[in-house]
């Protein structure tokens, strides 16, 4: 007995899926086989996202060094390669604390709460070319809607914690995530609007030129928001060591604890899957097809670069200074990509609504004018003239009293 | 513009990546020591010691405990005294360094080390053993003779230190040979050449004892040069 996919199942064009289907199909039932295959490639997805936090942590550590003149983790094993799996058992043997009055069930529901999107969002995710647990027709939406889930968890981990500092990280991770997940929406449309698609594979075969080059508007309000999606520097409010301790993880250690940072660093690298598959062009690159896999790591690993050479550079934002950045700068910004990309694609599409090569050229030079003289506009709109001179006292005349100081 | 100073400081820690870190990995390497660190593992001269015991008076906490007991030699002079204990309780010291401010032969220094941890507040007590056969390696805290001390133990020559800049740290107490008690003096070399409190010459090779002759040669032709 021989298993073949039908050829219009959403699954036919994963070749990993369809080839571990059919090997598995020719001794067991169908369904069997169906099921086995869907395993394995989850069980790829799911060690790919933790082994991926994992040499995150460790890729994080060490860079993080380098930019501040330090050598980083670098005694176990060689260049400390092995220090991950050292914070992992320590964090494993560590006693695992319930605060007095927390909400039990809440409380350990937030870990893998936390880490399943991330997983979820991964389905999606072409690998390389054909390579994709789920080519949703959807995938954009179905990664938007996935990843607000942390944002509950997020909440959930806050207000479980019976933690004063653990529900002000949550409330502001929180309004970080709502007030940033609008600008990324926004961004995000332009793409698809190029693209003509929501699903990642179409996405990733439309970018003849990587969307990066086309959109550099939407590419910068994208990693900005990413970066606060992700509560990351500059926009690590939620969980500022110095004003609340760890914001929403402060009451958790040991395992539940590993698993939060797991899916802290884990996103980072979820995130800048999609940034790359998204406006880097993805498992596309020079050579061969089959290099797909290697093109995605690398770009991959530039956009995860990206992300620690942000943290490394600057400082912590307050809290009035991240959302005036998001409403006032950000999401004019993406509003302005958007009324452009829009004009863009209805003036230079083809009857057949097709966007060659040099169509997208031209939407990249006028994008990257439209980029510059945006930042510059609102930019200076949302400066804020700041004096280091303490104000000098003004006179006010008040009537029927004779001055008053206003300082 | 808005946003280029974002760039500028981008660009700052880039060029930090591309720099040497600044750590020195410390079990493998080294920075080079102060020379007037002042560390645990006092350096002491036997050869110069008379027992006067001004250390354990000096010292503010008291943890210098001397017993002597009358030597044979030198008697006439009385200057000196046979060391038959000479503890230093490490545990309580504050490495204020009166002691060897207070020592009038040069005979007490301030040790370079400050590896010295125990598990046991027993283990911290140096004892006059231990401080004979340690390597001496003195920290030049108030001996500013030894600043000038570069090169081999044998050929020391006393050089000015203050004027001539960077020399002040050639002297790397760690990193340089250990010092034996003719180098660590600062008194004239002469000053050797007869017998005097505070002195005790071994026996050299010969089993001659070197007491009482005359001006060693290579030691006069050094001291005038200086």
């Amino acid at each position: 007995m021989s298993c073949q996919l039908a050829s219009d199942s959403i699954l036919y064009a994963n070749g990993i899926y369809r080839v571990v289907y059919e090997i598995v199909g020719v001794v067991l039932p169908c369904w069997v086989a169906y099921a086995i295959a869907g395993l394995v490639f989850a069980f790829i997805l799911v060690n790919a996202v933790l082994l991926g936090a994992a040499a995150i942590t460790w890729g994080e550590r060490r860079l993080l060094g380098r930019f501040q003149n330090r050598v980083g983790p670098n005694r176990w094993g060689p260049f400390g390669l092995f220090q991950p799996i050292a914070d992992l058992v320590k964090l494993l043997t560590k006693e695992d604390l319930r605060p007095d009055g927390s909400d039990r069930v809440v409380f350990s529901l937030v870990p893998v709460l936390m880490v399943a999107p991330l997983i979820l969002m991964t389905a999606v995710l072409p690998f390389a070319k054909n390579t994709a647990l789920a080519s949703l027709n959807v995938g954009v939406l179905y990664i938007l809607a996935v990843s607000s889930i942390t944002s509950v968890a997020i909440f959930m981990a806050g207000w479980s914690s019976n933690n004063r500092y653990a529900m002000f990280g949550a409330a502001r991770a929180v309004a970080v995530l709502i007030s940033y997940e609008i600008p990324v929406v926004l961004s995000l449309l332009g793409v698809v609007m190029v693209a003509a698609s929501m699903s990642l594979g179409t996405i990733v075969e439309a970018q003849a030129l990587p969307f990066f080059l086309v959109q550099p508007l939407a590419f910068f309000v994208f990693m900005a928001g990413m970066s606060a999606e992700l509560n990351r520097s500059p926009f690590d409010v939620a969980e500022a060591e110095s004003e609340i301790i760890a914001g929403y993880h402060t009451e958790y250690s040991g395992v539940r604890f590993a698993l939060i940072q797991a899916a802290e660093f884990g996103g980072v690298g979820v995130v800048a899957a999609i940034t790359a598959t998204l406006f880097l062009g993805g498992w596309s690159g020079p050579w061969s097809e089959y290099l797909g896999w290697l093109w995605f790591l690398i770009k991959t690993g530039i956009i995860v670069f990206l992300f620690i050479w942000f943290r490394a550079t600057y400082p912590r934002l307050r809290i009035d200074q991240i959302m005036a950045f998001s409403w006032k700068f950000l999401l004019p910004l993406a509003m302005v990509n958007l009324i452009a990309v829009t004009l863009e694609v209805f003036l230079l599409r083809g009857d057949d609504g097709v966007l060659t090569v040099t169509d997208l050229a031209i939407m990249g030079v006028v994008n990257l004018a439209v980029t510059v003289i945006a930042i510059a506009v609102f930019g200076n709109l949302i400066k804020e003239r700041v004096s280091f001179r303490t104000r000098q006292p003004q006179n006010v005349v008040v009537p029927g009293v004779s001055t008053i100081e206003v300082i | 513009m808005y946003g280029l100073a974002m760039i500028k400081g981008l660009m700052v820690t880039l060029k930090n990546l591309t720099r040497k870190p600044f750590t020195i990995q410390y079990p493998e390497e080294r920075a080079k020591q102060h020379p007037r660190f002042r560390g645990e593992e006092f350096v002491w001269y036997e050869e110069r010691c008379t027992g006067c015991a001004s250390c354990a008076k000096y010292c503010p906490l008291g943890i210098i405990k001397i017993e002597t007991s009358p030597s044979g030699t030198m008697i006439p002079e009385g200057g000196k005294y046979r060391l038959e204990v000479f503890d230093i309780e490490l545990q309580r010291c504050m490495f204020c360094g009166l002691c060897v401010e207070a020592c009038p032969y040069d005979a007490l220094f301030m040790g370079s080390g400050f590896e010295q941890g125990q598990y046991s507040r027993k283990n911290m007590v140096i004892t006059i053993d231990q401080l004979r056969n340690a390597e001496k390696h003195p920290s030049t805290w108030y001996r500013p003779q030894l600043e000038g001390y570069e090169g081999e133990a044998d050929s020391f020559r006393r050089r000015p230190t203050i004027s001539q800049g960077d020399s002040r740290f050639s002297y790397d107490p760690r990193g340089g040979p250990p010092l034996g008690w003719r180098e660590v003096g600062r008194e004239s070399w002469r000053w050797h050449q007869h017998e005097k409190a505070g002195m005790r010459f071994e026996q050299d090779n010969e089993g001659t004892d070197t007491r009482g002759e005359g001006p060693d040669p290579s030691v006069r032709k050094d001291d005038e040069a200086a």
